[in-house]
């Protein structure tokens, strides 16, 4: 196969970015040579590369250039055109030239009721309107940046030699000038979580230095791991099934039956996966993991690779989350350099190792098999299933791929033991749960109960809505969730409680909306939302999701076609193919919070 | 066993039987519910799906109720299963089928589309124009240039980003269409974003990857690199793309003028099966004649030799037929 190319090339600056990932360049066909003779595609672990190469590119220079998209291109054995299609899927890369300094600002549903508005002003003030440049500064507005609980929050993209991004919350006009001007913050934020009682998944959280192997061991890190090795992988998986953990990205699948599944696969090799492209609106809780325990994430994937039998495991963090992409980094260095990731971990006998890799704001990421996609360096498009992860998976081998909280859960299994775990909770749900919670409420943050617990109960330790104000609607699960009313605050924080009230905790997103909110607008950022995450990939998502949102508009705007009934019915109509025919998770649940708010809150009647 | 003659070394093939509306079909293991639709009589509506390529199962028309499953199964890409339990006339079936037909008669310009794909929207009582006062497509804007760097937003739509809809009109994907070398233009409003044009030029047929899937959402678009004209691209000219377009979004020059000048007739057409004069392989053509010109030349997607594909000698190299 030969590779055509046009005639830009990257200037030393993109080449000596591009080549610090990919290592020296060794091929004898220089940048510029408008044919290369490849011998293959190259192997699908070095394409994996393609989101690294993007990435440094895009932070040393502030966009894709079409010189530098060349370069990775030729070193990677990927034709132009696909690497721009997948560059072009990913809205934290940008193909058309951009100044070095980009504010993204969240306006997502909770946000926007806790000052967003306010931060998008002043940027439109100082800078101008979104989309455009002035003096080397530009801001457009963001989707949910995971820091719900010190709303509003903003990212800073900062491209050049040195500089890398940064998240702010709660954002201040101070602050943004400050941090686009490189100034170094004083203070790091605190990690906001609830009461230091009953605290298991959470309890180093702000306890113990995040930085810190020794301390992480010192407060019982590394002992699960211990004990994994000392009973045996079948063991390992036999107590994560003994413990009826389900999994806490969303679906609830039981994670020992993924893991025996992916452990029983003759092929070889295995891969685990973390899933930490935490990206449902109104969720930070994997983020306060990250952040605030690391390397409990490092033992748990080290604990799923021995008893998946894989040698290599990938983190895949959201691309939004600059501070815990530095803390898992040091994690993962500092674990190799003792011993604990490596050709020999613990001394044990067995070999693991991990890889982080980023993603680049896209949404539809999380769903499992579009990470692979991305991983593997193709745009993030999900694939049709069957065939499942557990027998193709990444590279098409099998893969174990769990959420961060479903992991570190594991070191919680191991550490007390399956019986005592499965203790916790209710006979359908063991263990605790972390919650989001977020919106108008007086201590926002991360609270983790056992599950089982009563929403009443997780919003009186939140400190409840504001004094003189009452609650008009929650959503539950994020944006792919629903809503319910304040008549329903007595649901028990269960699968099996949620299941019957026809609800879903999803990723436990917990945003509470008083009487002050305006329901149609936070359905149109819903809607908004879908129609730009939509990977495009089949027809229900990718043009249901923009006639979904031109009807809220309508009806919005008092210019419905028809009547508001017909346009509510053509919402149904709309919401039901989404449901029945798209690809994933994500089309499938993109009209559920809005018909949630039409049944459950009756948005619509007496008129929008 | 004879020793002359020819001996399959295929596996044997073993039969499964499957129930598609209550009727026992059998077909072959490892084939589609598909093939069982088909086997059993059953006319199933494909956009994305062609035998000659791999299937992607984007478009979604083709889905059926699969007994145990939450959602609608795609027909031409899920696997028969023995004892697997099928309904293809469901009202969920019929509401999804008729959903997505709206949706692409609603955002594309299916003008040029099969014959078959206006039938379905009549059996399936699609209404696009019910997404907007006035769904029909919009004048399109004039052609971009020949060699001149086309540009317009849909080809420069930034990921995660759009403008507010206009509530007075349903969005579509109309625009200029890109007339950028001298055998065949590309008019992406009328693209359903089947993928068939770029597995073609990619790994299914041509191995040429001059084109692919760019941007996201409803914005995501077939492009080169760098929106790019194609005589800038890595394009061969093999027209394979053209083979599998099944809505005209890709054409011929000749075709594309001669429809533009309304001199276009299907029925004033002969189709005359011949052999490539070019090389050894010895590919099969379909001269499509009208007026005494060849006017289109194709490959049949079942020949052995082709599997519908050729080159740009197959395809365009013809003019010395009327001796100019």
């Amino acid at each position: 196969m030969d590779l055509h190319f046009t005639t830009d090339v990257p200037t030393d600056d993109e080449r000596e970015a591009i080549d610090a990932v990919l290592g020296p360049d060794e091929a004898s066909s220089p940048d510029g040579a408008p044919r290369v003779a490849m011998q293959n595609r190259g192997t699908p672990e070095r394409r994996s590369l393609v989101l690294p190469a993007l990435h440094a590119l895009q932070a040393r220079e502030g966009w894709i250039s079409p010189g530098g998209l060349n370069h990775i291109a030729r070193r990677l054995g990927v034709p132009p055109a696909e690497l721009f299609g997948v560059a072009t899927f990913y809205a934290m890369f940008s193909v058309e030239k951009r100044p070095k300094t980009v504010v993204h600002v969240c306006d997502d549903v909770v946000c926007r009721v806790n000052g967003a508005t306010e931060v998008a002003m002043a940027c439109r003030e100082r800078i101008g309107p979104t989309h455009e440049e002035n003096e080397g500064l530009m801001w457009i507005k963001s989707p949910c940046l995971g820091l719900c609980e010190r709303a509003p929050a903003v990212l800073i993209q900062k491209a050049g030699r040195g500089r890398g991004n940064e998240t702010l919350a709660p954002a201040t006009t101070e602050w943004i000038r400050a941090s686009v001007e490189d100034k170094k913050l004083v203070v790091e934020p605190p990690l906001l979580v609830g009461p230091a009682t009953g605290r298991r998944l959470l309890a180093r959280v702000g306890v113990v230095d995040p930085m810190s192997l020794d301390a992480y061991r010192a407060h019982g890190g590394y002992a699960a791991l211990r004990r994994a090795i000392d009973i045996g992988p079948s063991l390992t998986i036999r107590e994560v099934k003994d413990a009826k953990l389900l999994g806490r990205g969303g679906a609830a699948f039981p994670t020992g039956v993924k893991w025996e599944a992916v452990a029983q696969q003759p092929a070889r090799p295995h891969y685990v996966v973390c899933n930490a492209d935490e990206s449902e609106p109104g969720t930070f809780k994997d983020r306060v993991v990250m952040e605030g325990d690391p390397f409990a994430l490092v033992e748990a994937m080290t604990i799923a690779g021995y008893a998946m039998a894989a040698e290599k495991g990938f983190i895949y963090l959201r691309g939004e989350y600059p501070l815990a992409k530095a803390l898992l980094e040091n994690a993962i260095a500092a674990a190799r350099v003792r011993g604990f990731l490596g050709d020999n971990v613990m001394g044990a006998g067995f070999r693991f190792d991990l890889e982080l890799r980023c993603g680049a704001g896209a949404y539809i990421c999380g769903e499992e098999t579009a990470l692979f996609n991305s991983l593997e360096g193709k745009r993030g498009e999900p694939r049709n299933k069957p065939p499942f992860p557990a027998s193709h998976g990444l590279f098409g081998k099998p893969t174990g791929i769990n959420n961060v909280e479903t992991l570190v859960n594991v070191n919680l299994i191991l550490g007390m033991g399956a019986t005592a775990y499965a203790a916790l909770g209710t006979p359908g749900s063991t263990g605790t749960r972390l919650f989001c919670v977020s919106g108008h409420i007086e201590r926002p943050g991360t609270y983790e109960v056992d599950c089982g617990t009563p929403l009443s109960r997780l919003l009186e330790m939140a400190g409840g809505v504001r004094p003189g104000r009452t609650i008009k609607a929650i959503l539950l699960g994020g944006a792919a969730g629903g809503f319910i009313g304040p008549n329903e605050l007595d649901l028990p924080l269960s699968f099996e409680a949620a299941r019957e009230r026809g609800v879903t905790l999803g990723s436990g997103v917990v945003a509470v909306f008083d009487q002050s909110v305006d329901l149609v607008d936070t359905l149109l950022r819903i809607a908004q939302f879908f129609r730009d995450e939509s990977c495009g990939q089949c027809v229900p998502c990718r043009v249901g999701t923009v006639r979904q949102e031109e009807a809220l508009h309508r009806i919005a705007q008092k210019r419905t076609l028809g009547t508001l009934g017909d346009e509510v019915k053509l919402l149904d109509e709309i919401g039901q193919v989404m449901k029945d025919a798209s690809i994933c998770g994500l089309g499938q649940t993109a009209a559920s919070a809005i018909q949630s708010a039409v049944t459950r809150l009756k948005v619509f009647e007496g008129g929008a | 066993m004879s020793t002359q003659g020819y001996v399959s070394v295929d596996a044997p093939v073993r039969m499964i039987t499957m129930d598609v509306d209550g009727r026992p079909v059998k077909v072959r293991e490892g084939t589609t519910i598909l093939e069982a639709c088909k086997t059993a009589e059953i006319d199933t509506p494909t956009l994305c799906y062609a035998s000659n390529l791999t299937p992607v199962n984007a478009c979604r028309v083709c889905v059926v109720e699969l007994e145990g499953a939450r959602v609608l199964v795609p027909a031409c890409a899920r696997k028969a299963e023995a004892g697997m339990k099928v309904k293809t006339d469901t009202e969920r079936v019929r509401h999804s089928r008729r959903l997505v037909l709206e949706f692409l008669g609603s955002s594309v310009d299916l003008s040029t589309a099969s014959k078959s794909t206006h039938e379905w929207i009549a059996t399936y009582e699609a209404n696009p124009a019910r997404f907007g006062a006035d769904a029909s497509m919009p004048p399109p804007p004039a052609a971009s240039a020949a060699g001149e760097t086309a540009s317009h937003d849909r080809d420069h739509a930034e990921p995660g980003h759009h403008a507010s809809p206009d509530v007075s009109s349903a969005a579509t994907v109309a625009q200029a269409p890109k007339l950028d070398n001298d055998l065949y233009m590309r008019d992406y409003s009328k693209c359903i974003l089947c993928y068939k044009c770029v597995e073609a030029c990619g790994d299914d047929a041509q191995n040429t990857f001059a084109i692919g899937v760019a941007g996201r959402g409803f914005d995501a678009r077939i492009s080169t690199e760098f929106v790019v004209p194609l005589t800038d691209s890595a394009c061969v000219y093999c027209g394979n793309c053209i083979g599998v377009c099944p809505t005209g979004a890709l054409m011929f020059n000749t075709e594309y003028r001669m429809r533009k000048d309304g001199t276009w007739d299907e029925s004033k057409q002969k189709v005359t099966s011949t052999i490539c004069p070019y090389c050894g392989v010895g590919c099969d053509l379909e001269l499509h004649v009208q007026a005494n010109e060849i006017v289109k030349v194709t490959s049949p997607a079942d020949n052995s030799v082709t599997s519908g594909h050729l080159c740009i000698k197959g395809r365009f190299g013809f003019s010395f037929v009327g001796n100019k």
